[in-house]
């Protein structure tokens, strides 16, 4: 298909605001009488508020304090459940629980009365980690400490060990890694007679914000108004957390009657946010003699932190993504998210498909070993292909070759004579100044969209407004968050009328005026809501077609005009579309089997590492990444999607430690949290394969949160080619390295 | 802040005008940028001078503006991210920045352009080990940098073009 806009690099958007500094995110604002808000959280990780006490030499009469007896509705922050409370009123449950709010104009005052106020707790016992929740050393949360569980199960995996060669079985870990978008979380707050409640802020996902902020203040939806601000970047981290943030600003905007600002500064957003959750996967895989794939029985836990939050959702994902793109007859996967008393882990790109798909590719090149083939022979025998069934019975119905992706990411990166060559020079163990080598990779596929029944209970919505001056406006509460959301819609819009992205502008997320669109995660946003712009323009083309002031072969000029009468004529020109789910699309929700997601991206990377064996310090030395995504929209933003990603991944699996001491945070400061600089990365090198899909707009897929899901275990396998360790949990930081590097040489 | 700290005058050179403002004397240039002279395209990502978010130019030298107090200001000639454009004719540097995708979520994005000005100021024709050197105070969670070195090399090709 002749494409003129879609394929092609257009400058991002709100680029020129962004590079000369005008672009305005929270913390640039500033209203008259503007207090600002600060949080004092719980010094306990567990245990009963006996008592608050404000001390000091502080002018109390001067601040606007909050506690949980001032909400004026219900005590909590509304997402699946409402089990998290905005402020704890009685008891605790994590370290940094939210229990008392202090608005104040001077915010250096502010700071100090923070440190004067001491909440006196009488300590439960609390419980920290899988284990220990599993083991129900306390009970926590609800009857088991459970806040939800999977079972999926094709075929019969517990017939099949008897007919098996080889059964290899392995553990494997993923730690916390904090989202760290460079924009700290805020949100400014506004509560009055007349507009009832309304709060800018950085976030994702306005429609969420607004829900908590109805239940908390117990109002009808049109006395709530969420608007996003410039977001400086979101990794799902700005997913369900401001709602926290904008909670704690409107009760202290309406106690005190003025605008309230809070801003966390970075130790704050590290120690009190949410984080990616840790998981352990237990592997059972029964093989034939040449290695075909008989059964796969996985195990699959997260923690989910003191409450439930989306750990449910993210949980799903795990689970349905553990199996990986492989044909396996029998496969049983049981999952759970437990409780412990550390702050609610959440969304962060990828969402749970990090953790389960780093514990496969790695389980993978394990098993290949014993079976005595390479690892990338042990995939091609065993890949999915159009026409089978994933492990969650769905049948793939897409054009499928992932062999033909791995051949491709091995000829880019010299797989196959550097994997030889390593192998050589790494066995001369002195040789190289104690430098050994590595390559390595992982095969994997990412779902696109809400999973399973989802995107048909989201039931979103997109507007499109074609103005008197011949402009068209676009409508929906999806977020620009540095990812592309604005851009590749007008790039959608464009396409489908016949005009340049000049033409197309982007209403500011704003649920007074855009319709819910359902939230900014999943890699949804280009695939589900660029469908429904996509639909929409179609919708108000056919409009002015139909009215007579359009005809075939038109130009901008002639689009322009035909808006103007158009308008003068009728009021004005809208479309209006909702998402309609595909009727032959079908999730049993019971069963946890169906057709998970209406797409996947496919992908293999290729990690080349060095390792210097006496200081354990890791390098990437390259990184080729190669996915099937569909049509892709804008090429300079999606390769910037996946170097992005990619990088989030060699964090996640060298360097991102999150060091924790009785829930709580140890390392909440960037300068020990370490992510890569510029001088850590290789080269990263993105190829793309596109197959367009025929329900995402002009083809193209969900791309998001693939290069989380590849990157770690590329790495990790790569380190084991390297070194001969095993490496069963990451972050490989180079103390954990060392030790394994010892225990090789013992 | 101690009480008996009182404000004092500073005047530099802020974006080629004269400047003047009171500010106790250890505040940080930070907020003084932004919040007395509104200068808000300096953002703020870590306070500790880590990510480089703040990054600005004083007397020619690129430092993280979380760092600096306010007295140290007096005299200065400094340059932040409003600076740049003259009019609205962008910087070689900013328009680059926009064709190659050097900015995502934008947060990171004035101050790496000022790390890229004070590098190239430095080594006019960088290679990738100077680009990443020069730019490694500044932290970028969305791009991976790949799309942020490329920006630099077209600014540079850019600068080489006879107009």
């Amino acid at each position: 298909m002749e494409t003129r806009v879609i394929g092609k690099s257009v400058p991002r958007k709100e680029g020129r605001e962004k590079v000369t500094g005008r672009a305005r995110y929270v913390d640039d604002l500033s209203f008259p009488g503007m207090l600002h808000g600060v949080t004092v959280r719980s010094p306990a990780a567990r245990g009963r508020i006996r008592a608050i006490h404000f001390e000091g030499e502080i002018p109390w009469h001067e601040f606007t304090v909050v506690t949980a007896k001032d909400i004026p509705g219900k005590n909590c922050i509304a997402l699946l459940i409402d089990d998290q409370p905005c402020l704890a009123a009685e008891f605790v449950n994590h370290p940094e629980e939210a229990i008392v709010l202090l608005a104040h104009d001077d915010k250096y005052l502010l700071e100090e009365a923070r440190r004067a106020v001491r909440i006196a707790i009488e300590p439960l016992p609390a419980i920290f980690s899988i284990e220990d929740s599993l083991a129900r050393k306390e009970i926590i949360w609800g009857q088991d400490n459970i806040f939800k569980s999977f079972y999926v199960e094709k075929g019969d995996v517990d017939r099949a060990w008897s007919g098996a060669e080889f059964v290899v079985e392995g553990t494997y870990e993923t730690g916390a890694q904090e989202q760290l978008y460079i924009e700290p979380q805020g949100m400014i707050a506004q509560v009055n007679e007349a507009e009832g409640v309304t709060v800018w802020g950085s976030l994702q996902c306005p429609h969420y914000v607004h829900k908590a902020l109805m239940m908390l203040f117990g109002l009808p939806r049109e006395r709530i108004r969420v608007v996003q601000t410039e977001t400086g970047g979101g990794f799902g981290g700005k997913e369900e957390y401001p709602s926290m943030i904008a909670a704690h600003a409107a009760l202290l905007a309406r106690k005190s009657g003025r605008p309230v600002k809070i801003i966390y500064d970075r130790a704050e957003d590290m120690v009190a946010t949410t984080k990616r959750h840790p998981s352990r996967t237990r592997h059972a895989t029964a093989l034939t003699r040449d290695g075909k794939l008989l059964a796969m029985d996985i195990d699959f836990t997260v923690d989910g932190g003191a409450y439930e939050t989306l750990s449910p959702v993210v949980l799903s994902r795990g689970t349905i993504h553990a199996a990986g793109p492989y044909a396996c007859p029998n496969v049983r996967i049981r999952s759970r998210a437990v409780a412990t008393n550390a702050p609610p882990h959440g969304a962060f790109r990828g969402f749970g498909a990090p953790q389960s798909v780093f514990a496969l590719e790695r389980h993978l090149d394990r098993v290949a070993e014993v079976v005595g083939i390479a690892p990338e022979e042990l995939r091609r025998r065993n890949f999915i292909r159009e026409g089978q069934t994933l492990a969650v019975g769905q049948v793939v119905k897409e054009k499928v070759d992932m062999n033909d992706l791995m051949e491709r990411a091995f000829e880019l990166s010299g797989y196959h004579a550097k994997r030889k060559r390593f192998t050589e020079t790494n066995s001369d163990s002195d040789a190289h100044g104690g430098i050994k080598r590595g390559i390595g990779f992982a095969s994997f596929l990412h779902g696109a969209g809400f999973t399973g029944s989802g995107e048909e209970y989201l039931a979103s919505e997109v507007a499109m407004e074609g103005m008197a001056d011949g402009t068209v406006h676009i409508l929906a509460g999806s977020t620009e968050m540095g990812q592309g959301t604005n851009t590749i819609f007008a790039q959608i819009a464009a396409e489908a009328l016949r005009l340049d992205c000049e033409q197309i502008r982007i209403v500011q997320p704003d649920t007074a005026y855009v319709p819910n669109s359902g939230p900014t995660v999943a890699s949804r946003t280009a695939m589900i809501v660029g469908k429904l712009v996509e639909t929409a323009a179609a919708g108000l083309l056919k409009t002015l077609q139909d009215s007579g002031l359009l005809r075939n072969g038109y130009g901008a000029a002639d689009f322009s005009r035909a808006c103007c009468l158009y308008v003068a004529k009728n009021g004005a020109l809208k479309s209006f579309v909702k998402y309609e789910h595909p009727h032959d699309l079908h999730w049993d929700d019971q069963k946890y089997s169906g057709d998970a997601y209406g797409a996947y991206a496919w992908a293999v990377y290729v990690a080349e590492v060095s390792v210097d064996t006496r200081t354990a310090e890791v390098r990437v030395n390259d990184f080729v990444a190669v996915q099937e995504v569909g049509k892709v929209i804008n090429p300079v933003l999606a390769a910037g999607q996946i170097e992005g990603g990619v990088a989030q991944g060699i964090g996640f699996a060298l360097y991102e430690n999150v060091v924790w001491q009785e829930g709580r945070m140890l390392n909440a400061q960037m300068t020990n949290y370490v992510m890569p600089t510029s001088v850590d990365l290789p080269t990263i090198r993105v190829y793309f394969e596109e197959i367009p899909y025929g329900r995402g707009p002009a083809g193209a897929k969900g791309i998001g949160e693939l290069p989380l899901d590849g990157t770690a275990p590329a790495i990790a396998n790569a380190i084991v080619h390297a070194t001969g360790v095993d490496v069963r949990r990451i972050p490989i930081t180079a103390e954990t390295l060392l030790e394994m590097l010892e225990a090789v040489h013992a | 802040m101690p009480e008996s700290a009182r404000k004092i005058r500073v005047s530099c050179v802020v974006n080629g005008s004269a400047a003047s403002f009171e500010a106790y004397p250890m505040a940080r240039l930070l907020d003084v940028l932004r919040e007395e002279l509104k200068l808000t395209g300096t953002k703020e990502g870590c306070g500790e001078g880590e990510c480089g978010a703040c990054s600005i130019e004083m007397d020619g030298a690129l430092v993280n503006s979380c760092l600096v107090p306010a007295l140290q200001a007096e005299g200065a000639t400094i340059r932040t991210i409003e600076g740049l454009a003259i009019g609205d004719t962008l910087h070689a540097v900013q328009r680059a920045f926009i064709t190659h995708g050097g900015a995502q979520c934008g947060i990171c994005t004035p101050g790496m352009i000022l790390a890229a000005l004070n590098l190239l100021a430095r080594h006019p024709q960088p290679d990738d080990a100077q680009i990443r050197e020069g730019l490694s105070g500044n932290l970028c969670r969305c791009t991976g940098y790949m799309k942020i070195f490329e920006s630099v090399v077209a600014a540079v090709r850019q600068a080489e073009t006879p107009a």
